[in-house]
């Protein structure tokens, strides 16, 4: 975990409320696994205060990208920086997906919901080396919520497409795409990233269909590394339910350890 | 440069190498924040807040953040003191920094079974009571909030103590000197001040409040004016040392609260956004002293002249 005060941002690409920036971080970059993110100071001043979380997308020899959607005031100050710009960051955080466990001959598959899909293109290129081809299911509102199915394509990672309006691909949740195929082609492991109800309807999924499955949870988060507590989800840890700190403890937990009803 | 300023302070109980503490709930146990600097550089700092048994906290959210400041509820989620004592402390032992531990309780009988325990164990300066949380009891009530249940909650725990005594106070309160002169009568070493100011948000669109638990303790720059002016209230009345705290994100911030009469401060909040301010507090009031001829940090301790 590193603080770097003065990465400069060396790329920076738009689709409508959806940006990537690429920045410069060859520590971090170097030290970085899928699933863990990295906090962002977007303001000099107090406001916003605190950092805010992005998983890191993908990674390259120096510079890691992260990819997001404008939520907020933090989001729309970052979206506003530009190429050469310095920014503040903290990372690598938390711990990334569990990759070590999966056995040879294994299919994978992942569920990405809008801004969800951030941390399953470094997925995929990370499984691609290690030898197990990922196919992914990207769900979003409406066409618009989708930029980056081609950027999937052209990695050679197979992506199937559904909008809740039906402006592209399957017209639905990205939950019964990814139920439609499920008597066709049945993935042994998942991973799943995505908004709250997008998760608990597939943890469920998961569960029933007995497929292991590892989910990157969100958070508001203090910090980022362990320090103010502010971030808990309820999750199982040697058989006690416990309110658990996602930055450190996840932010990717197993199905079977996740709780959802929050209380 | 031929004199380096002396940053220390003598607080007759305590000695700091410098006025720069960490403030509980903001620093986990000091290890999370090895990473990014060097405990040793600090005055000392205060671990997070300790109640007998492990406690589980508020559900989430926790924490939202509004203009300049942050509210949280975190229910103070813990470890309790026997996982602190065994797996915690002994990875302190070689700090050369002051270690202060923050003792909660629900009741005056946990506090004092919290410092019995604590008693036992070595490597820690002072305990830092924590009187004035105001998540966990219904309404925000706290013993801090009244003035007789302070000089009766202190009172028992420095007689049973065999380490200096530091009351935080909170600032959810009509006359902060009230009970800080309680505090002082009943043979607190120092008060601490200002814990969160008890505030809300509310989601326009759904209507509901930003937290689980309603009510949650705003920290952070907002808070630092009014911190401030009770700082400068309670040290006039007191004569044991004041510690101040509330909103500090700079060097600056610290002069203007040993100028309000502080003999020390606490930093919270900022650690989150920058985990390594508090290194680079103490460098840049090292450059303050210097550049404005000062010998010593106490120099500055209550030296506001009127307006
Ligand atoms: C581990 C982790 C990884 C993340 N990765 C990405 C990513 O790759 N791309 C991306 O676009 N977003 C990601 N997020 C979410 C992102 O951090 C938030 O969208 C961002 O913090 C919002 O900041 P803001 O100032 O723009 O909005 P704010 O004004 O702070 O908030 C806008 C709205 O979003 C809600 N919100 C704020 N923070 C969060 C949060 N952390 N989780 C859920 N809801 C929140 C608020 O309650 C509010 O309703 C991630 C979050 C976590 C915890
Ligand atoms: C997330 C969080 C947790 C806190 N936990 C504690 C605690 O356990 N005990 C305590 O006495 N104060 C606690 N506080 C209060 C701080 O120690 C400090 O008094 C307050 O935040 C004001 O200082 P600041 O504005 O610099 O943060 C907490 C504050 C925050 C933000
Ligand atoms: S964000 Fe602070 S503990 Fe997780």
């Amino acid at each position: 975990m590193l603080l770097d005060t003065k990465a400069e941002i060396v790329g920076r690409e738009s689709w409508g409320d959806y940006f990537l920036l690429t920045i410069r971080s060859p520590s971090i970059a170097e030290k970085a696994v899928p699933g863990q993110f990295i906090m962002i100071r977007t303001a000099s001043g107090p406001y916003p205060l605190l950092r805010r979380p992005f998983s890191i997308h993908d990674r390259k020899k120096d510079t890691i990208d992260i990819y997001f959607q404008i939520a907020g005031e933090g989001t729309a100050l970052l979206a506003a920086k530009k190429q050469g710009d310095e920014c503040d960051i903290i990372g690598p955080l938390g711990n990334g997906f569990l990759l070590d466990t999966l056995a040879e001959g294994r299919t994978v598959a992942a569920v990405g919901g809008g801004r969800g899909i951030a941390p399953l293109f470094f997925l995929g290129n990370e499984l691609q080396k290690l030898g197990f081809p990922l196919t992914v299911y990207y769900g979003g509102l409406t066409s618009g919520d989708l930029p980056l199915e081609k950027k999937f394509r052209d990695k050679g990672i197979p992506v199937h497409c559904s909008t809740d309006d039906g402006s592209t691909g399957f017209h639905g949740l990205v939950t019964d795409l990814f139920l439609s195929f499920l008597p066709s082609s049945r993935p042994d492991h998942l991973f799943v990233c995505g908004p709250d109800p997008m998760m608990k309807a597939l943890s469920r999924i998961c569960l029933e269909e007995r497929i292991s499955a590892q989910f990157s949870l969100e958070s508001i988060m203090g910090c980022g590394f362990g320090a103010c507590w502010g971030c808990v989800h309820k999750i199982k840890t040697q058989g006690e339910a416990e309110w658990t700190k996602i930055c450190q403890e996840g932010p990717v937990f197993f199905t079977e350890d996740i709780i959802w009803n929050n209380d | 440069m031929t004199d380096t300023p002396d940053l220390s302070v003598e607080l007759g109980f305590l000695r700091l190498k410098n006025p720069i503490l960490a403030a509980s709930g903001t620093f986990g146990c000091g290890l999370e924040f090895t990473p990014f600097i060097d405990l040793n550089e600090l005055g000392g700092f205060v671990v997070k807040g300790l109640y007998f048994e492990p406690r589980s906290g508020n559900p989430p959210p926790r924490l939202v953040e509004t203009a300049a400041g942050l509210i949280n509820a975190i229910g103070l989620q813990g470890i309790g003191v026997k996982h602190f004592t065994e797996t915690i402390l002994p990875q302190l032992k070689d700090l050369q920094t002051a270690v202060l531990v923050n003792i909660c309780g629900e009741s005056e009988e946990e506090y004092v079974r919290v410092a019995d325990y604590l008693n036992g164990h070595e490597g820690i300066a002072a305990y830092e009571l924590n009187i004035s949380c105001p998540n966990v009891r219904e309404g925000g009530r706290c013993p801090a909030q009244n003035a007789e249940s302070t000089y009766s909650l202190v009172r028992r725990v420095k007689q049973m103590s065999a380490r200096p005594i530091l009351t935080k106070l909170t600032p959810n309160v009509t006359d902060i000197t009230l009970i800080a002169r309680s505090a002082e009568e009943a043979g607190s070493d120092a008060v601490c001040l200002v814990n969160t100011f008890l505030a809300m948000a509310i989601d326009i669109h759904t209507r509901r409040p930003k937290l689980a638990n309603i009510y949650g303790g705003l920290s952070g720059p907002a808070i630092k004016p009014i911190a401030l002016r009770m700082v400068h209230q309670t040290a006039a009345v007191l004569s044991i040392p004041v510690i101040g705290m509330g909103g500090i994100m700079s060097a600056a911030d610290v002069v203007e609260f040993l100028l309000a009469g502080a003999s020390a401060v606490q930093v919270g909040t900022a650690n989150f956004i920058q985990p390594d301010i508090l290194p680079q507090i103490v460098e840049d009031l090292r450059r303050f002293l210097v550049k404005n001829n000062i010998k010593q940090i106490t120099d500055l301790v209550g030296g506001i002249k009127s307006p």
